[in-house]
C-alpha cells in the first residue's frame, strides 16, 4: 500500500459540484476530498446518482467546480484547462458505443489528439498505440462499427494513451462488457500500470472491480464520501460504516430467506 | 412432478445476406415449479429463447422445435387466439430495462388497469383496487403516488417493480424475467430478487431467469442453463455449479474479479471452436 506521506498528484478538497440554479438546483456532489499519489491507482465506488462520475469530470474540467479545489501536481486547476494538463490527464469513457465517432476511422480517431498537440511523427504513434492495446495495424482503417464493444473500449484506451499521459482517469470502463471481456481490459489497464507507471482514478459500480484494481478507494452515496478504505481493509471487511456493508453483502449475490451461506 | 414447460431441440434463425443464421441451435429442457437460470454472454441466444417460448420472436425469424409444449398445449403454431389465451394469464415476460419497456406517455396505473381489463370486466374502482394491491405486493410502499406517477418520474428500481406488478396482473404460471436486475444497482437488485423470490415460493410460480451474470444466477436459481453461440453447452445445478465441467462455464465463473483478491491478471476465456460443433 502506498505510505499516506507521499505528495498527493492529485489532490481534491471539499468539492462540490452544483448544476441548475433556483428551484431546479441539484448538489451532485457535496464536499468530497482525497489524494491520489504518483503511480496510484484510486477508486471510487457508488450506485447510480451518487456524483462518482461527476467528481470524475470535474477533475477532467467536464463539470463545473462550484466549491473546493482541485490541485495537480501541487497548482490548482483552473477553468477552463490549459491544454497542457490534457496531455498529462486523460479520460476514458463508459459506453464505447457512445464515446466514438461512428464516422470516423480507428486512424482518424487516434490521430486528432497528436494534431491538436502538434506532435512528431503520428504515423509510429498510431502504429504503437494499436498494438499496446493488443489490436494489430488491421484495425487501423476500420469503423467503429466494424470492432466489438471490447475492441472499441481498447480503441478508447489507446486514444488515451497516445498523449502519453500520467494520470488515466477511468469512468466504468467495463461496465458496458461481457464479463470475460471485462477480464481482458482489465487485465489490459493492470499491464499498462505496470509498464507505464500510469496513475489511474477508477469510477465503478461493481465493488469487486475497484478491490481488483485499486488500492485504495472511497465509498460515495448522494454525493457525499460514506468512507476511505484501503483495498485490504475492504478485503478483511473492515468497513465501518453501514453503507459500505450494505454494499459488500449486495455484491455476494443473492441469498434466500432463512438460509445461511 | 409434471413439467410445465418442455422444450425439445428448439431452434431460432434469421434470415441474413448469408443464408439463415441460427441464433438458437437444439436447445432442450423443461421446468417444473423452479427457477431455471439461462445464462451466457452476448448473441449467445439467450434472450431469443426467452422469447421464442413466449412466441415473440421477431417475424423475420423461424422457430422450430421437435416438441415445445406449456402444460400440454402445443405452441408451435400456436393461433393467436391461443396465444392471447396464454399471454399475460399464463405465462409473462418481465424486461430489462423500465424505461424503455413502460409506456412513457401513460401512468403505471393506467397500464396496470389496461392489463386487468384484459382479463374481464370490471368496474372502474374495483380495477383501481386491484392495481394498488398488486402494487403493494412487490413491496412498493406508497402504492397510491406510484399509480398516479409516469414511467420517467420512477426510480430505475421503482420501475421495474412497476412492471413486475403488471406482470403479476394476470397470476401466472410461468414468469419469464430477462435480465430484470441488470440496468438496476446492486443494492436494489437484491429487493428486486427478493421479490421474485417471494413470488416462486408463495404462488409457486416457474420462472426463468436470463441473465448474463453467472455468480448472481448460480445464488439465486435452482438449476442453470449455461449457452454459447445459440447451445446449451451445461446444465448444471446452481449448487454444483463450482464442479463445472465445460470449460466455458468455468471461464465464465473464474474471469470475474473477486473481493477477497484472486489471481492476477484476471484468467480469461480461451474460446475453442469445437464448441460450436
Amino acid at each position: 500500500m502506498t505510505a499516506s506521506n507521499t505528495k498527493g498528484l492529485i489532490s481534491v478538497r471539499d468539492l462540490g459540484v452544483t448544476f441548475g440554479h433556483g428551484t431546479n438546483e441539484v448538489k451532485a456532489v457535496r464536499g468530497v476530498s482525497f489524494d491520489v499519489a504518483q503511480g496510484e491507482s484510486f477508486g471510487i465506488v457508488g450506485e447510480s446518482g451518487s456524483g462518482k462520475s461527476t467528481v470524475l469530470r470535474a477533475i477532467c474540467g467536464l463539470a463545473p467546480t462550484s466549491a473546493g479545489t482541485i490541485t495537480f501536481q501541487g497548482e490548482a486547476l483552473k477553468a477552463p484547462r490549459q491544454p497542457a494538463f490534457y496531455r498529462d490527464v486523460q479520460m476514458v469513457f463508459q459506453d464505447p458505443y457512445a464515446s466514438l465517432h461512428p464516422r470516423h476511422t480507428i486512424d482518424k480517431v487516434l490521430s486528432e489528439p497528436l494534431a491538436i498537440h502538434g506532435l512528431d511523427d503520428p504515423e509510429g504513434r498510431v502504429e504503437r498505440a494499436l498494438e499496446d492495446v493488443g489490436l494489430g495495424q488491421g484495425f487501423r482503417f476500420r469503423f467503429p462499427h466494424q470492432l466489438s464493444g471490447g475492441q472499441r473500449q481498447r480503441v478508447a484506451i489507446a486514444r488515451a494513451l497516445i498523449l502519453e499521459p500520467q494520470v488515466l482517469l477511468l469512468d466504468e470502463p467495463t461496465s458496458a462488457l461481457d464479463a470475460s471481456i471485462q477480464a481482458e481490459v482489465l487485465n489490459l489497464l493492470d499491464a499498462l500500470r505496470h509498464k507505464r507507471g500510469l496513475t489511474y482514478v477508477l469510477v465503478s459500480h461493481d465493488l469487486a472491480v475497484v478491490a481488483h484494481m485499486c488500492e485504495r478507494l472511497v465509498v460515495m452515496q448522494h454525493g457525499r464520501e460514506v468512507e476511505e478504505l484501503t483495498r485490504s481493509a475492504l478485503q478483511h471487511h473492515e468497513a465501518t460504516q453501514e453503507y459500505t456493508r450494505n454494499l459488500l453483502v449486495a455484491s455476494e449475490g443473492f441469498k434466500a430467506k432463512g438460509t445461511s451461506t | 412432478m409434471t413439467n410445465m414447460l418442455e422444450v425439445k431441440n428448439l431452434s431460432v434463425a434469421f434470415p441474413s445476406r448469408d443464408g439463415p443464421v441460427r441464433v438458437v441451435r437444439d436447445v432442450s429442457f423443461s421446468l417444473g415449479r423452479e427457477r431455471l437460470g439461462i445464462v451466457g454472454e452476448s448473441g449467445s441466444g439467450k434472450s431469443q429463447t426467452g422469447r421464442a417460448i413466449l412466441g415473440l420472436t421477431p417475424s423475420n425469424g423461424t422457430v422450430t422445435a421437435d416438441h415445445l409444449a406449456f402444460d400440454g398445449i402445443d405452441l408451435r403454431g400456436a393461433s393467436s387466439s391461443t396465444w392471447r389465451q396464454l399471454r399475460g394469464r399464463r405465462m409473462s415476460m418481465v424486461m430489462q430495462d423500465p424505461k424503455f419497456s413502460l409506456n412513457p406517455v401513460m401512468t403505471i396505473g393506467r397500464q396496470i388497469v389496461e392489463a386487468y381489463r384484459r382479463l374481464g370486466r370490471k368496474s372502474k374502482s374495483e380495477m383501481r383496487e386491484k392495481a394498488l394491491e398488486v402494487l403493494s405486493s412487490v413491496q412498493i410502499r406508497d402504492p397510491e403516488r406510484v399509480f398516479d406517477a409516469y414511467p420517467h418520474e420512477l426510480s430505475g428500481g421503482m420501475g421495474q417493480r412497476a412492471m413486475i406488478a403488471m406482470m403479476l396482473v394476470g397470476e401466472p404460471d410461468l414468469l419469464i424475467a430477462d435480465e430484470p436486475t441488470s440496468a438496476l444497482d446492486v443494492t436494489v437488485q437484491l429487493d428486486v430478487l427478493r421479490i421474485l423470490d417471494d413470488l416462486v415460493r408463495d404462488r409457486g410460480m416457474g420462472l426463468i431467469f436470463i441473465s448474463h451474470d453467472l455468480r448472481l444466477v448460480s445464488s439465486f436459481c435452482d438449476r442453470v442453463l449455461v449457452m454459447y453461440a445459440g447451445r446449451v453447452v451445461e446444465e448444471i445445478a446452481a449448487r454444483d455449479l463450482h464442479n463445472a465441467q465445460h470449460p466455458y462455464t468455468c471461464g465464465l465463473l473464474h474471469c470475474l474479479p473477486k473481493i477477497d483478491g484472486g489471481v492476477r491478471p484476471l484468467p480469461t476465456l480461451e474460446r475453442d471452436p469445437a464448441w460450436l460443433a
